[in-house]
């Protein structure tokens, strides 16, 4: 079976790789303990300007704006991902500028 | 229709986590949707037995306090199509957790068709420990062949029988199964740990496995990989017969005798897994 290749390639030094996994886990986790929530509170704070800008009542808000935060790869890459509603977009639009770079 | 199922103990550092992966693996592979849900609030590890440590993103407490849904918090294993990861927050302590928060999480995961949702339990008879237990269906409880966690099984029992969803409602109780785990024959024979004969006989639940001390438990957690892929390993193997006598098979155990080689496998030096 596959699996078991998988787990002999990894068998050769498994406490390097232990130490490997754990400092990336706790210096990330160390930089995050000032700021607990980070990512919430930064979820919270990016949709509150969305609903402000376009004029959706803040407890609408969840269900008309998506906003997924996600970390991949490598890096501690966070990604934003942001679907604007249709209804949104036309009432943005009038105001020509802003409204590409949502 | 799907089914909870506590991993718990009472004791800490038996073996719950280690298990919770294990098994919540085992059960994946054999096609079963799993998820293993980490309450261990304050004190996350699964993740990191589980090896998606670093796509952790949103956690159990975010999606009790509906501050992200659940499909942002579910990890999906890497490895396998029918396995998920929903873990515990790092930053917050048990008190996050309420009830009926709890609740609701748990209908939501049963409405996203898993077969199996798995709670790895902290130690101890607090909160923390009674949230994980609260809506089982199905109770795993983990041993040691050790007096103390024998003891602490036993108070986890009764907690089970009195504190639960099921008792408080007076649905019929919990399946319990008792899982032996670092079990290590050689001592048992030595007379220097209690017999599987011993633990059984004192705590009086049906066994579901004898999962044995192994060095592949360790080299599984150090690659954050559940040690139930590692299937030439003496744990691995016991593992998968506990997730088979769990689906109602009978199995017979393995791994609780001391390996009495022939003269002829001596010659041979048979490849096994070490007794420890
Ligand atoms: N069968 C086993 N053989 C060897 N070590 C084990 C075994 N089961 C668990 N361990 C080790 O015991 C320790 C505690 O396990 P863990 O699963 O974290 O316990 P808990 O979740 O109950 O606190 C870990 O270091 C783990 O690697
Ligand atoms: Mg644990």
């Amino acid at each position: 079976m596959s699996w078991i290749d998988l787990f002999r390639n990894k068998k050769r030094n498994t406490a390097a790789t232990a130490k490997e996994r754990l400092q990336i886990v706790i210096s990330h986790e160390r930089t995050r303990q000032s700021q607990p929530d980070l990512i919430t509170a930064m979820q919270a704070e990016i949709l509150s300007i969305i609903a402000k800008y376009l004029g959706i009542p803040n407890d609408k808000i969840q269900e008309q704006v998506k906003v997924d935060v996600e970390r991949r790869g490598e890096h501690s890459v966070l990604e934003l991902n942001i679907t604007l509603p249709e209804s949104a977009h036309n009432k943005v639009l009038p105001k020509e500028t802003a409204a590409e770079e949502a | 229709m799907a089914e909870v199922i506590v991993v718990t103990s009472g004791k800490g550092g038996v073996g719950k986590t280690t298990s919770s992966a294990a098994l919540g693996t085992g059960l994946a592979l054999k096609g079963y949707r799993t998820v293993v849900v980490d309450f261990d609030v304050g004190l996350r590890n699964l993740d990191l037995i589980m090896g998606c440590e670093r796509r952790v993103v949103y956690d159990l407490v975010n999606v009790v306090k509906q501050e992200a849904n659940l499909n942002q918090a579910l990890i999906k294993d890497k490895r396998l199509e029918e396995l998920y990861i929903l873990p515990a927050s790092q930053t917050r302590d048990k008190d996050a957790l309420d009830i009926d928060g709890v609740a609701r999480v748990i209908e939501e995961l049963k409405a996203a068709n898993f077969d199996y949702i798995i709670c790895d339990s902290p130690a101890g008879i607090e909160k923390g420990a009674l949230m994980a237990l609260y809506f089982a269906d199905r109770a795993i409880v983990v041993t040691n062949p050790e007096v103390s966690s024998v003891r602490d099984s036993d108070r986890i029992l009764g907690i089970l029988a009195s504190k639960s969803k099921r008792a408080e409602e007076k649905l019929e109780p919990i399946r319990e199964h008792l899982l032996v785990t670092r079990y290590s024959p050689s001592r048992v024979e030595r007379g220097d740990m209690l017999a599987l004969s011993d633990i059984e006989e004192l705590l009086a639940i049906p066994l579901l496995g004898v999962i044995p001390e192994s060095l592949a438990v360790l080299r599984a957690s150090n690659s954050g990989i559940p040690v139930t892929f590692d299937q030439e390993s003496d744990a691995g193997q016991a593992y998968l017969d506990a997730v088979d006598r769990f689906l109602g098979h009978k199995v017979p155990l393995r791994f609780v005798n001391t390996k009495k080689r022939t003269l002829l496998q001596r010659l041979f030096k048979a490849k096994e897994g070490a007794t420890a």
